[in-house]
């Protein structure tokens, strides 16, 4: 292996430091100018230079769509002629009082906590990389994944508003309509996941070798 | 540096590692990130395409069968995860419910479909197809956006929330489509990119 790290692995010969550009489709490595890789035809960059740019601008949309998510109602229900709304939180509050706290619990998780601790782990994953930081970039990384992953876990609760809506038509008994919520909510969660795929990851590492460089130990 | 063949790159942090051939039962990491990259299982490829294949039909099921049925004394309500996918068509939502339809079934089945070409020639040791490289890089792609297992869990915290207003019973298509949620996922445990591009490679020339 080429790569083999010295000063606690962290700085293991890149693709760019060898005059090389990697494919992160298929992993192949080509020389530094090539433009489209010849196996996946994949477009390349050493390293995209607007990927925190997006980021920003994604996460902020989503912050935007979060916020009528959560002031409107989400469904609608109509049971003999009565309508009642709730939001999200409200739905959350509903399942408590049935006593399913487990399923509150993974609600709640999947639209407020999971959102939320988004828009702060972006920022903070965005903000970092910007410098030479003396964070891990095991922690960072381990972050990013966290983020990447745990993020397409949120539309749990525009799917539940799909299932329920298409369930539950009784004509004069009950029946449930989606609020527009519903959207903003998808929404959101699709532009925060929008804003950690454009996270470009090679970036954690790239400050870090600059600091290590910089002061010999 | 020439770029090589056996030249690999990390796609998480860019690190290079030279890369012959992996001995099997192996799975080589990444020095700097950890990342699998590459795995020693050459019966993979022949894994996968009959994981897939499985999950494709099996997605029939879903597509033709009641999901979930609701009784509540004389009234019942049936839905096919077709009428759950159209629940938001009317008026304004429209354009969400075409997102939940691509979410649910037409992400995934893209994804089972793109692999099944890409690299169904090469489990039965023919050439492969022409737009395979174009196919396995957007099932790539694709991947985060194929959601069914996140509509699996919506399922179940649906049931909760109507446990009380009315009996529900699963259909022939529910059952189908937690087996396809699981077998997605035993498949994707299967695949390494630079396992199944340079197994693409191999089959070109």
């Amino acid at each position: 292996m080429v790569g083999t790290g010295q000063r606690e692995k962290l700085n293991a010969l890149t693709a760019r430091d060898a005059g090389l550009v990697g494919c992160r489709h298929c992993t192949r490595v080509w020389p530094m100018e090539t433009e489209i890789c010849a196996r996946c035809g994949g477009a390349l960059e050493s390293r995209d230079r607007t990927s925190l740019q997006r980021v920003w601008a994604w996460a902020l949309v989503g912050m935007l769509f979060y916020i009528p998510a959560n002031l409107y109602p989400m469904l609608i229900t109509k049971t003999v002629g009565r309508a009642s709304e709730a939001t999200i939180v409200g739905g959350v509050i509903e399942l408590i009082h049935h006593h399913a706290y487990a399923v509150a619990g993974i609600v709640f998780f999947a639209s407020v906590v999971i959102p939320v601790g988004k828009f702060v782990a972006i920022g903070y994953l965005a903000y970092a990389v910007r410098k030479p930081h003396g964070i891990k970039p095991k922690r960072l990384l381990h972050l990013y994944e966290a983020v990447e992953w745990i993020g397409r876990w949120s539309m749990i609760d525009v799917f539940v508003v799909a299932i329920l809506v298409a369930l539950v038509q009784f004509n004069l008994l009950a029946t449930i309509n989606p609020g527009i919520a519903a959207v903003c909510f998808a929404l959101s969660v699709v532009f925060t996941m929008l804003s950690a795929l454009s996270f470009d990851s090679r970036r954690i590492w790239d400050e870090i070798e600059t600091l290590s460089d910089e002061t010999p130990s | 540096m020439e770029a090589s063949e056996d030249l690999v790159c990390c796609p998480v942090c860019d690190a290079l590692h030279e890369i012959g051939d992996v001995e099997v039962d192996t799975r080589l990491r990444c020095v700097r990130c950890a990342t699998v990259i590459a795995v020693g299982r050459p019966e993979a490829i022949v894994r996968i395409v009959v994981l897939a294949a499985t999950a494709l039909i099996l997605m029939t099921i879903v597509v033709f069968y009641p999901f979930l049925q609701l009784r509540n004394g004389v009234f019942t309500s049936r839905a096919s995860v077709f009428e759950t996918v159209m629940s938001f068509s009317q008026g304004v939502m429209a354009p969400l419910s075409i997102a939940v339809a691509f979410f649910v079934i037409i992400l995934p089945v893209a994804r089972l479909g793109t692999i099944l070409w890409a690299l169904g020639p090469l489990s039965i040791d023919r050439a492969p197809l022409p737009g395979a490289a174009f196919a396995l890089r957007w099932a790539e792609i694709l991947k985060p956006w194929a959601m069914a297992e996140i509509f699996m869990v919506g399922v179940a915290v649906a049931l909760v929330k109507l446990a009380d207003l009315a009996t529900l019973s699963m259909g022939p298509a529910f059952w189908s489509f937690a087996l396809i949620v699981f077998i997605t996922a035993l498949k994707d445990t299967q695949m390494s990119k630079h396992s199944i591009w340079s197994a693409l490679d191999s089959a070109k020339s």
